[in-house]
């Protein structure tokens, strides 16, 4: 088989996984019509990517997005949750540690132009995004819509309570995401409309304080009751890394080049050996 | 929300439990309290029942004896770390919990593992499924007072177990999966044990099947017992074998595209109409007898090939946010992961199935009976890693 015909295979395969994901996106955009028509005014932000979609209503339409989802065919429930968008640094150590360059591995290095070459991409490597966001915080004064990145479907306050719903007929999930306001959250329990909620709510309530209005019985389910705080909104420390730098982050170091050497060989073997078994 | 008859029933028989308990026998109350440390929870949970005489008029479960919190620690770790962490959620099938959280980091890398590490993470996948489930047909049978059957579970598990070890050097926690591929590929002569292992699960199968199903007492104790509605159960978010022993014909490993085999093999799902507890007993039988079968067709049309893609040195996900669920011997589990392009998650939300699988239980004890009870904790099977997470 020469080149050209798998390029023309590949260019087909390519070709047939685009129409699949562009129909995938179609019926996604057909449900995101069908939700906008019930809800109206209410979706603020939608987003569809990947055979994936995404709706954000306002906070005070919650409960009727879950029931328009319910209604839209979106019966099972897969969970509820809260989102953070304070930018976090839990260890700072991180950045340091990854900026300073590996020099004993340089010195060790057999070939002095692998190890060059090691280091360059080492530096054309994007740093972690830690040490930009939490320069971005400080500047911005803890104003949330000033330089907060707030994921796919926007948003513009620094909570966001989230929720999965499936249709087991149709296979299609859909994420809805509401705005919460800042200083005190406060939603409304859908508990009623999907009975699963009610657990989930209680540990969005336990972890991000969130309030469900209408919840029967708003308590903890994971942490002892005398718990103060909010252990997954941002500002919650980690005491075990307050006292300690998380020691694992020795592990993203790069390996010594004589074994990452040998490890690309094998892998290439292996990919030339498979691109030999398909031309032939 | 309308109050429903047997909701209306329940608070009368509460009420005049309360006044009996506080007027004529002059006690505290009439709770009866099981776990946590109860063989029949498998672990440390604890559920808080109100009688009435050998009714009970409402339940309450008290789980996180066992919070470990893996949401916050998922925060402070890179994402080659975390498989160490999910391997311990559900801890009887420990390799199937890796796989959905791969599978997210790789969506949002827009990388993909070369078939035959696909091959290989579906086999492990399924014999992690054949193990759990082999202990829950074992167990459940010991909750109904049957000693046998739990003897027979933990001698085939071992079996599993083994062909699980070779591969990974763990037991119990392979942490076996990397982004873009496996750490390893197949020991030599792993293929033929294998097959052997898959004839006696099978075996197994049949074996249970007349010892256990069979048996009157246990399906005077398991039919008709904690029935289950399909449309409350998908309001609850119940999910795999206990959704579809409620009819639900609904498989995540049939219903999504994922680059996994399972497209590849040629296979049934099963469900039952009953959605009592003989129903999920039924369908993880008959699941994990299909589950050898899919494993034996991946044996066979295992593709040659390399087990890695190309990935960077230092993994840093590029900033999105991905949902991938797979089905989980426990049920349905995913990972929503948000990442900001760090070297760990953002956020990264841990759906589990027994938590949702458990939540249930005050609105399906209701009613019931104190021995029923335990077949209900039984037959919903779940794993306290599962629901503490």
């Amino acid at each position: 088989m020469s080149s050209a015909d798998t390029e023309e295979q590949e260019q087909q395969d390519a070709a047939v996984e685009n129409d699949a994901a562009a129909e995938a996106n179609a019926v996604r955009q057909e449900i995101l019509d069908q939700l906008k028509a019930a809800l109206g005014d209410a979706v603020v932000g939608e987003h569809i990517q990947g055979g994936d979609l995404w709706v954000r209503v306002n906070a005070t339409d919650w409960r009727r997005a879950a029931e328009a989802c319910k209604n839209a065919g979106f019966v099972y429930f897969d969970f509820l949750s809260g989102l953070d968008w304070m930018p976090s640094a839990p260890n700072p150590e991180d950045a340091e540690t990854l900026s300073v360059e590996p020099e004993a591995d340089a010195d060790e290095a057999p070939d002095p132009e692998e190890a060059a070459e090691a280091e360059a991409e080492h530096e054309a490597e994007p740093q972690p995004s830690e040490a930009g966001t939490v320069a971005a915080f400080e500047t911005a004064g803890g104003e949330p819509d000033s330089g907060w990145v707030t994921g796919v479907a926007g948003g513009e306050t620094r909570f966001q309570v989230f929720a999965r719903f499936h249709s087991p007929r149709r296979h299609i999930g859909v994420t809805v995401k509401a705005d919460l306001d800042d200083e005190s959250p406060a939603v409304a329990s859908i508990h009623d409309i999907f009975y699963g909620a009610e657990w989930h709510e209680r540990e969005t309530w336990e972890m991000y304080g969130f309030v469900f209005e209408g919840h029967p019985d708003l308590r903890h389910i994971y942490l002892p009751g005398e718990f103060e705080g909010f252990p997954l909104r941002k500002d919650f420390p980690l005491l075990a890394r307050e006292v300690k730098p998380w020691p694992g982050l020795v592990d993203v170091e790069d390996l010594p080049p004589a074994e990452e050497a040998r490890q690309d060989a094998a892998i290439n073997a292996a990919q030339e050996a498979e691109a030999g078994e398909g031309g032939s | 929300m309308a109050v429903t008859e047997q909701q209306r029933r329940a608070y009368v028989a509460a009420q005049a439990a309360d006044a009996r308990v506080n007027v004529e026998l002059q006690t505290e109350d009439m709770v009866l309290n099981i776990g946590p440390q109860h063989p029949a929870t498998h672990g440390t949970l604890r559920v808080v029942a109100r009688l009435d005489g050998e009714q009970v008029v409402w339940a309450d479960v008290v789980c996180g004896y066992m919070h470990r919190g893996y949401e916050k620690l998922t925060e402070v770790r890179t994402y080659p770390q975390i498989t160490t962490l999910v391997n311990r959620i559900d801890w009887l099938s420990s390799f199937a919990n890796e796989v959905p959280f791969i599978l997210a980091a790789e969506k949002l890398m827009e990388i993909e593992a070369p078939p035959r590490a696909q091959y290989i993470r579906t086999i492990l996948f399924e014999l992690a499924r054949i193990a759990n489930i082999t202990l829950f047909i074992g167990t459940m049978g010991a909750d109904l007072g049957a000693i046998t059957p739990v003897f027979y579970a933990f001698r085939d598990r071992e079996r599993i177990l083994n062909q699980i070890e070779a591969v990974t050097g763990g037991r119990f926690h392979p942490n076996f999966d990397r982004i873009g591929g496996l750490k390893d590929d197949l020991p030599r002569g792993w293929i033929d044990e294998t097959k052997n292992a898959m004839v006696r699960v099978r075996e197994f199968c049949d074996e249970l099947e007349e010892l256990l199903m069979g048996n009157e007492i246990f399906q005077a104790r398991a039919r008709g017992i904690g029935v289950i509605p399909a449309d409350v159960g998908l309001a609850y978010g119940l999910s795999g074998a206990n959704i579809r022993a409620s009819g639900i014909d609904w498989d995540l490993r049939r219903d999504q595209d994922l680059p996994l085999a399972w497209k590849d093999l040629d296979w049934k799902v099963w469900t039952h109409p009953d959605g009592d507890s003989f129903a999920r007993f039924w369908v993880r039988l008959q699941e994990t007898r299909e589950a050898s079968k899919m494993v034996d067709q991946m044996l066979d049309g295992l593709p040659a090939g390399s087990i890695q893609a190309k990935v960077p040195r230092i993994i840093k996900v590029p900033a999105g946010e991905a949902w991938v669920h797979t089905e989980n011997p426990l049920g349905e589990m995913g990972y929503y992961i948000v990442s900001q392009g760090g070297l760990g998650p953002f956020r990264c939300k841990i759906r589990s199935a027994s938590f949702n699988n458990v939540s249930i239980l005050p609105w399906v004890l209701r009613g019931t009976y104190v021995p029923d009870i335990i077949t209900i904790l039984a037959s919903l099977y779940f794993i306290l890693g599962d629901i503490d997470r």
